[in-house]
C-alpha cells in the first residue's frame, strides 16, 4: 500500500537498532486513516520544529467527570483524520498483570473505535488509547465497560493508583501492594469519576524502599513497605554468596550506618542502627530477608516541578500495619483531603499546600503526632509558634 | 529487543510529545529512539557501575519521574508566551491565569480585559499557557532540550535524589537530535570510566563533586546553572573546600 503522506524525517527514524514508533504506526496505518494522518502531521511537526495539538477541549462521557483527555489537530484542514484524537484512560489491573486474551480484546476493541495505537501503559500507569474521535466514545465506554473494564482518573480527582508487583513475584515486599492499590480503587471510584479536589492526587504503593514504581517522585501518597525486627539471616546462603562475591566490598562497606560486619564465617547486623536502605537485601537476596513485623511508611507530597518546584514525598506516619479493611489509612485519607479542600487554592497539590502553609500547622490540624523521623534536621532558626496552653497568663 | 535488567539503562521512561501533546516543546519518542540507537549495546548487554534510568519530558511538566532520574531530558522553552488579547477574554479565567505563574510575572491588564507579563520575571515554564489558551509558548527557534542528570528513586544505600541541571539548553534538531545523543553518551562514558560498582550516577557525582562532574563531562557551567528559584538558597556552597578544576 501506497503512503498517504510523504514523511522523509521520520522515516530516519524506522533506522538503527531500537525498535522504533515509525513503523509501528505507520503499520497501524495500514488499516487506520487516522494513523496514516498522525504521521503527515508528526511529520510536519519534526520540520517545523512545534506540535500540532491544539490546547484543550473537554470531552467525556455520561456520568464521569475524566477518563478522557480531549486533543484536537491545529490543522484539521490538512489531516481531517486526527481533527479529533482523543486519548482514553483505562485503569490498569494492580501489578499490570494481563490475562493475553484481555489485552487482545482491548486492542480489537481500539481497532474497530480508535487509532488501534496505545502506550501500554502511559506515564500515569493508565491502558493509554491514543485517537479517536468525539462520537465514539460512549459506544467505546458502553462496550469496555459491558466487558469489566474501566475509565481511569483525569483532571482534579484521584488518579490510578499504581503499584509495583509486590508479594506476586518479589520476595522483599513488606505489604500487599496489589490488594491495597486494588482496595483504594474501589474505596474512592467517586473521588477517581468525579474530579472535586484542587488538583490531582496520585497513590503509589511500593513493596520495600527500592520503590520500584518511583512513589517517591511520582505519588502525593507514597506508601512502602517496610519492617520491623531483626533482618533475617541464612548464614549458610551468606557462605554460598563468599564463595562467589567479595561481601566485605561490595556489602559492609557499602551499608550507609556501618551496621554490619562479616569476619568470613558469620555476618552480623546491628539491627538497632539500620535504616532498611535494602542494599544488603538486593546484593544478598538469598541469605537476607526483611523482619518478621510488616507494615508500611507513609508520605506525602511528591511532584514534579510545576508550580513552585519539584518536591519528593515526606515522612507522615512512620510505620503503619497495612492490612484489610485499612480504616486507620482511610480515616488518615480523608483528614487529608478534608483539609485539602479547605485550604488549597485551585491547582495546588497537597505538598505544595503543606509548603506554603506549614509542616507543624498540617500535623496539628490533621492530628498527626510529629516525630523525629519526618524530619532530616530539626528547624535551625529559633522561631516557632506556641499556643495559648503552652503560656502562663 | 530484550533488556533493561539489572545494571544497565533501563527502558526509557518517556512521555508523548508531538505525537500526542499539546504542550510538547520537543518530541519524546524520536529523542528516545534516537538515544536508544546509540546506546542499544548498554540495554542489552554490556554492564554498566549500575543502574541507569534515561527519562524523557517533552516539557517541564514531567509527565514521568524525570526530576529523579540518572539521565534526564527536559523539553524547555527560552521565550515567554505571547498573549492573544482577542482570544484571553474570551477563553481563560483572568484570575487563575495570574495565579499559575510561579514567578508573579503576570499582572491585570484592565484596559484590555486581558493580562500583561513582566518580561523579566518569566521564567517560560508554560503553566500559564496550561491553564489558559491564548498564551501560547512554543516557539521553534528557541525551544530546546535541558540535561537534568544523578537522580534516583531507590533508597538504596543513599537517600533518594533530584536530578540536577546538567546542560541548560541544546537545540531541537530533529530527526536525530545529534547534539543532545553526544551529550547523554558523554555523560555515561564519564559516569563509566569514573563511578565504583554499584553507584548510581547521582552517587558517583555527590562523591566526586559537581564542579568536577563539570570536568570531567567538559560541560560549561554557565549563569543558568546556578538556582534562583523556588529552594535556591539550600545548593549554595557554604564551605571552602571544594576541588580545583
Amino acid at each position: 500500500m501506497s503512503k498517504k503522506h510523504q514523511t522523509p524525517l521520520l522515516d530516519e527514524l524506522k533506522k538503527g537498532a531500537f525498535p522504533s514508533f515509525v513503523t509501528e504506526i505507520e503499520k497501524a496505518a495500514v488499516h487506520s486513516d487516522m494513523s496514516a494522518d498522525l504521521l503527515g502531521q508528526v511529520e510536519l511537526s519534526y520540520r517545523e520544529k512545534v506540535t500540532h495539538w491544539k490546547h484543550g477541549g473537554i470531552v467525556g462521557v455520561r456520568g464521569y467527570g475524566g477518563g478522557v483527555i480531549g486533543r484536537y489537530s491545529d490543522i484539521p484542514d490538512k489531516f481531517p483524520s486526527v481533527a479529533h484524537f482523543h486519548t482514553v484512560r483505562i485503569n490498569s489491573p494492580s501489578g499490570f498483570y494481563y490475562k493475553a486474551d484481555s489485552l487482545k480484546e482491548i486492542c480489537d476493541l481500539w481497532d474497530k473505535y480508535g487509532s488501534g495505537l496505545t502506550n501500554v501503559h502511559g506515564s500515569t500507569g493508565d491502558l493509554v488509547m491514543l485517537g479517536c474521535r468525539t462520537e465514539v466514545l460512549e459506544p467505546f465506554f458502553a462496550e469496555i465497560t459491558s466487558r469489566g473494564w474501566d475509565l481511569g482518573g483525569s483532571g482534579s480527582a484521584m488518579r490510578t493508583p499504581s503499584c509495583c508487583l509486590g508479594q506476586s513475584r518479589c520476595e522483599w515486599a513488606n505489604i500487599d501492594t496489589m490488594g491495597i492499590t486494588n482496595d483504594i480503587t474501589q474505596h474512592y471510584q467517586d473521588e477517581m469519576h468525579r474530579p472535586a479536589f484542587p488538583y490531582k492526587f496520585k497513590f503509589k504503593a511500593a513493596g520495600c524502599p527500592v520503590d520500584c514504581i518511583a512513589s517517591i517522585a511520582r505519588a502525593d501518597m507514597s506508601i512502602i513497605g517496610t519492617w520491623k525486627g531483626d533482618i533475617q539471616i541464612n548464614q549458610a546462603e551468606v557462605k554460598n554468596y563468599a564463595a562467589k562475591m567479595d561481601i566485605q566490598k561490595e556489602v559492609i562497606d557499602m551499608c550507609p550506618t556501618e551496621c554490619m560486619a562479616w569476619d568470613g564465617k558469620e555476618l552480623k547486623i546491628n539491627n538497632e542502627e539500620c535504616n532498611r536502605c535494602m542494599h544488603c537485601i538486593a546484593r544478598l537476596t538469598k541469605a537476607l530477608r526483611p523482619g518478621k513485623e510488616k507494615g508500611a511508611t507513609l508520605l506525602l507530597g511528591s511532584k514534579a516541578p510545576i508550580v513552585t518546584g519539584a518536591l519528593m514525598s515526606w515522612v507522615i506516619v512512620p510505620f503503619i500495619k497495612m492490612e484489610p479493611p485499612y480504616e486507620e489509612f482511610y480515616e488518615l485519607i480523608d483528614k487529608i483531603w478534608e483539609w485539602w479542600d479547605e485550604n488549597g487554592k485551585n491547582r495546588e497539590r497537597i505538598g505544595e499546600l503543606i509548603e506554603r502553609t506549614g509542616f507543624p500547622r498540617f500535623l496539628k490540624e490533621v492530628g498527626l503526632t510529629p516525630s523525629a523521623a519526618m524530619v532530616k534536621v530539626p528547624r535551625r532558626d529559633p522561631f516557632f509558634f506556641w499556643s495559648e496552653e503552652d503560656v502562663q497568663k | 529487543m530484550v533488556g533493561g535488567i539489572g545494571r544497565r539503562i533501563s527502558n526509557v521512561v518517556h512521555t508523548q510529545g508531538w505525537v500526542h501533546c499539546h504542550s510538547a516543546a520537543t518530541d519524546a519518542s524520536g529523542l528516545t529512539k534516537s538515544i536508544m540507537d546509540e546506546l542499544h549495546e548498554y540495554f542489552t548487554s554490556k554492564d554498566l557501575p549500575n543502574k541507569v534510568r534515561i527519562a524523557v519530558a517533552c516539557c517541564v511538566n514531567m509527565c514521568g519521574a524525570v526530576h529523579c532520574s540518572d539521565i534526564a531530558l527536559v523539553g524547555v522553552h527560552k521565550t515567554p508566551p505571547r498573549i492573544d488579547h482577542e482570544n484571553l477574554k474570551n477563553a481563560c479565567e483572568i484570575p487563575s491565569t495570574i495565579a499559575s505563574c510561579p514567578t508573579s510575572a503576570i499582572s491585570p491588564d484592565p484596559t484590555k480585559k486581558s493580562v500583561k507579563i513582566k518580561l523579566e520575571k518569566c521564567m517560560y515554564c508554560g503553566n500559564c499557557y496550561s491553564v489558559c489558551p491564548a498564551m501560547p509558548i512554543s516557539d521553534a527557534k528557541n525551544d530546546g532540550i535541558a540535561i537534568v542528570v544523578g537522580g534516583k528513586v531507590a533508597n538504596l544505600r543513599t537517600p533518594p535524589k533530584f536530578s540536577k541541571l546538567a546542560v541548560p539548553w541544546l537545540p531541537n534538531n530533529p530527526p536525530r537530535w545529534p547534539e543532545v545523543t553526544d551529550a547523554v553518551k558523554t555523560i555515561l562514558v564519564a559516569y563509566i570510566a569514573g563511578a565504583k560498582k554499584y553507584e548510581r550516577v547521582g552517587e558517583w557525582i555527590d562523591r566526586i563533586g559537581w564542579e568536577k562532574f563539570f570536568k570531567v563531562t567538559g560541560f560549561a557551567f554557565t549563569i543558568q546553572h546556578v538556582d534562583d528559584f523556588t529552594f535556591a538558597r539550600e545548593t549554595f556552597r557554604t564551605t571552602p573546600t571544594f576541588k580545583w578544576t
